[in-house]
Order: structure tokens, then C-alpha cells, then sequence
């Protein structure tokens, strides 16, 4: 019976198990994680799992699993990878063999620049875990400081404020979610943050951390120092690839794959945060996504092609932050674009169209309350996959069906 | 017996769209096919209780505006990831321009 093993039990590696089946496969499926909790989805980590002290939001109870035949093996790591013997060494010292493997191994936190030993005060928020450890140190008026203005630390610092902590987040670029994330859009995130009593500070050089029995210190270059009581670094997040480049796969920011998403050993495929893919829709261009609905998504592309289907990537990169009651969505890629086009829709929401210079869609970013922009982002997500010039002034008149631009 | 409610005039939900109807506690979606016939199921999608009104129809299928959880809405069928369980559908009938949803 042909057994898939799959590395990495987060999102990514269960939607992979259950697509497998979902696709008639009726081998052998062991899926390997390293975390003591069964798959979980990670977005309300910093969000309402923080908040509530909720317990982990699983992918799939127990029962799921074991009604699918599913063997997850949790708490277990991976110590080596054998491509020739097609096997898979375990912690605790099993030796698993597979027909094929899929690795969703996910990334880990960047962690801050010369930390080392017993750390308690200074944190990174990733697993279950951290979430719970975070918010033991989160009481009211105790001070957090937040390393990164990126999405984990603004959802972080927006939570940290409701749990009635007060919060400093700082930031080394002249402003926030520099990253992907148009001026314009940051400029509301940041602007809501201080109206919430965040205390934002842009262009912030850190020299070193420093932590005591009692408190944590951060020292900056210019000499100044400033006391808290927990800090949390969110400065991005690298690609778990060494059990990989140890079993001589090739590497390129992250396992690469081909369109895929199989490595450059024919029987192992990679997906999720781990790997980097080319993306057609933009030239090829090679990427690596740390996206919950791409890590979905690639879950069931990889799940397809081990069973040989030989599907190509075509998903949109995509993905959303909610901070207070604001949500942000993003869709596509918007370094390419020559042209802007602003589209104000009720309440202060508004989207923003990135157009190349060509005058197609490549990108569309939103931000308001609630899901007011989501129905018209979905849309231009279809729009920009479609390749559609849409015309700037219809795009920008909210009376404008997106939809009826769409069938143009 | 059958409780008729009425949502709202027929021609205030365009083709292939939904709007949020919230009646004594409650909130229901309820959704205007291409092919020009009335559906009604629970507004709340079962996968973190967002309101599918936000959401986007597309043919027989409305897509939650949060995570892109798809059911159909004329069966309430969950079509895959993330949403498993399906949602309750509702009868809906149109008398005299007007709509109405069936709450038992």
C-alpha cells in the first residue's frame, strides 16, 4: 500500500491529508508534527485566542482524522530526511518509510539579532503556546513592547490594548507595514492604533535587549533606554528548510518547488510557508507566501500532484489582517504597478487598484470596518486573474459594479 | 405550521446577490439566483460565525467574505475547506412582489 508521509502538522500539512482522501487516495497517510496539539489555525493567535485565552482552534477534531484514517503523530520532530532509502527518521527514534513526502514545515519566528539563553520577558507569538505565555504576562497596565510594525505586531498590539495593556510598538522603517502595504492603507492602521493609545515610534534604531528578574530593558543607539515588562518580536519569519538542504534538496528562500510544487527530488513535494514557488500570473516570478489561505491552498495543490495530477499553481497571492474592528485584504502583487486608482466606498472604506502600465489590474488593496471591502476585493482578485484592463474611471466610482466590470 | 415572514420587496436584492435579514434575534441571508429565483439559509457562516451577506454569490454558491468558506445556497451544502458543516436552508416564496421566508 503506497504511504505519503507528510512533515509539518499546521494548516498546510492537514489540508494536505484531508485532500488526499477528498481525492480518492486510499494509501497509507501519516502526517508529523512537532506541536503536542493537533493541527490548529494560527490566525487567532494574536487575535481572539489571545484575547479570550481560548483553547487551540483544531482543523479537524480527532474523530475527522480517524474516520479518514489519517495517523497523526504529534509531538514528534524529524530528525533526518534519506531520499535515496526513501525513509524519514524520527525523535523518537522510529524510522518511517514513505512513497511520497510533502513537507509543510512552516516557518519559525526571526528571532531579535544576538538573543541568547533563558529568555522569560522577551517573546514571539507563532504557537499555541506563545499565545498562552503572552497573555499570562498581558494584565492590565503592564507595558508591552512590540519589536516590528508588521501584521503579527500591530494584531498583537491592537489585542494587547483591549486586554487593558498599555503598548509601545517600535518600528525601524520611517513607518508601518512597509511590506506590501500602500501608504495610504498604513496610514489608517497607524492613525487607529494612536487613537487606541498605541504608542507607535517609526525609525527606531535598537542596539540590544536586556532582561532582569523584574523587567525588560530595550536600549537604543542613540543612547536612550525605555523599561516593560514583556516584549514581543515580530520582525518576519524564516522558512524551516534545514531538514531539507540536509537531505540535498535545492533551497532558494525556502524549499523551492515548480509550479507543482515539487521539489527537486521527483518524490518529495514541499507547499505552505516553507517553499518558494514561481507564480505565473506575475512573469514567473519566485516568491514565498506566509498566508493562511495559501497555505490552504497549497495544502490541496500538493495533495493533487502527489497523487499525479500535475496542476499548476494559478491561486492569487492574498491575505487578510483584522486590528480592532478594521479588517485589511489584500490581493495580488503590487510592485509592478505604474497607477493608482482610488475607489471610496461607504464609511471611510476604500480600496485601491494597482494597475501596470499596460492599464491591467495586478493588485487591489483594501481596508474598513467589518468586511466592507471583502465582496469588492474577492471581485477584484477574479479581475486580476482574468487579466482585465478595467476602465480607471468606472474603477474608481463606487456606484461601479465591480462584477459588471469583471464580465468586460 | 408554517411562519411566513416577509423580507422585503422582491426587487430590492439584484440578481446573483444576497442581503442580511435579522428578524427577532436572528440573521438569515437571503440570495437572488441568476436564473431569477429566491433562497434563504442561516446568515452566519458555520465555519467563525461571519455574516455571508458580506459575502460574494457566484451562480448557486455564496462565498464567505472572511476565509472564502463556499456552500451552495440552495442546498446549504458545505463545498470544502475551511467550512464543514452545511448550513440550514429556508423555503422562501414571492407574493405579490414581496418576499417571504418560511421560519417553522
Amino acid at each position: 500500500m503506497l504511504h505519503i508521509v507528510i512533515i509539518g502538522a499546521g494548516e498546510c500539512g492537514a489540508r494536505a491529508a484531508f485532500a488526499l482522501r477528498e481525492k480518492g487516495f486510499d494509501g497509507q497517510i501519516t502526517l508529523v508534527g512537532a506541536e503536542e496539539h493537533l493541527p490548529y489555525e494560527r490566525p487567532p493567535l494574536s487575535k481572539e485566542a489571545l484575547l479570550h485565552g481560548l483553547e487551540p482552534k483544531l482543523v479537524s477534531d480527532a474523530a475527522r482524522y480517524a474516520d479518514a484514517g489519517i495517523a497523526v503523530l504529534t509531538g514528534l520532530s524529524v530528525e533526518s530526511i534519506d531520499p535515496a532509502g526513501k525513509t524519514v527518521q524520527l525523535s523518537n527514534g522510529d524510522s518511517l518509510p514513505y512513497d511520497r513526502l510533502l513537507l509543510t514545515m512552516g516557518a519559525r519566528p526571526r528571532p531579535f539579532p544576538g538573543l541568547s539563553g533563558t529568555i522569560h520577558r522577551i517573546r514571539t507569538l507563532r504557537t499555541h503556546d506563545d499565545t498562552v505565555a503572552i497573555r499570562a504576562g498581558l494584565q492590565p497596565g503592564k507595558h508591552l513592547a512590540i519589536i516590528g510594525g508588521g501584521f503579527i505586531g500591530l494584531e498583537l498590539a491592537a489585542t494587547a490594548r483591549k486586554l487593558g495593556a498599555q503598548v509601545t510598538l517600535l518600528e525601524g522603517l520611517p513607518r508601518i507595514l512597509s511590506r506590501g502595504v500602500p501608504d495610504e492603507i498604513a496610514g489608517v492602521v497607524a492613525a487607529r492604533h494612536q487613537a487606541e493609545g498605541v504608542e507607535i515610534l517609526c525609525g527606531v534604531k535598537i542596539q540590544s535587549l536586556e532582561e532582569s528578574r523584574d523587567e525588560v530593558k530595550v536600549h537604543f543607539e542613540d543612547g536612550r533606554t525605555m523599561a516593560a515588562d514583556l516584549i514581543v518580536v515580530g520582525i518576519g519569519a524564516i522558512p524551516n528548510v534545514e531538514l531539507a538542504r540536509d537531505a540535498g534538496l535545492t533551497i532558494d528562500n525556502g524549499i523551492a518547488v515548480d509550479e507543482h510544487l515539487q521539489t527537486s527530488v521527483p518524490d518529495i513535494f514541499a507547499a505552505g510557508d516553507c517553499c518558494s514557488f514561481p507564480l505565473a500570473h506575475y512573469d514567473g516570478r519566485r516568491l514565498r507566501l506566509e498566508a493562511w489561505r495559501n497555505a490552504q491552498d497549497q495544502g490541496a495543490l500538493a495533495a493533487a500532484n502527489l497523487l499525479g495530477a500535475g496542476e499548476a499553481m494559478s491561486a492569487l497571492p492574498w491575505f487578510w489582517s483584522d486590528q480592532y474592528d478594521l479588517t485589511l485584504q489584500i490581493a495580488g502583487l503590487a510592485d509592478g504597478a505604474t497607477q493608482t486608482i482610488r475607489r471610496d466606498t461607504a464609511d471611510g472604506a476604500f480600496i485601491l487598484f494597482h494597475l501596470d502600465a499596460g492599464g491591467r489590474l495586478i493588485a487591489a488593496s483594501g481596508i474598513g470596518t467589518g468586511n466592507a471591502i471583502a465582496r469588492d476585493i474577492r471581485l477584484a482578485e477574479m479581475m486580476i486573474a482574468a487579466g482585465v484592463r478595467p476602465d480607471p474611471v468606472a474603477l474608481a466610482a463606487a456606484q461601479t459594479k465591480l462584477k459588471s466590470l469583471l464580465a468586460a | 405550521m408554517t411562519n411566513w415572514v416577509e423580507v422585503c420587496a422582491a426587487d430590492e436584492i439584484d440578481e446573483e446577490d444576497v442581503i442580511r435579514f435579522d428578524h427577532e434575534g436572528r440573521t438569515f441571508a437571503v440570495y437572488r439566483s441568476p436564473d431569477d429565483q429566491f433562497f434563504a439559509t442561516d446568515g452566519l457562516c458555520t465555519h467563525e460565525k461571519i455574516h455571508l451577506a458580506d459575502g460574494l454569490v457566484m451562480d448557486d454558491i455564496i462565498e464567505c467574505p472572511k476565509h472564502n468558506g463556499r456552500f451552495s445556497y440552495k442546498t446549504g451544502e458545505a463545498k470544502g475547506a475551511p467550512v464543514c458543516v452545511n448550513l440550514k436552508t429556508y423555503a422562501v416564496k414571492v407574493e405579490a412582489g414581496s418576499v417571504f421566508i418560511s421560519l417553522a
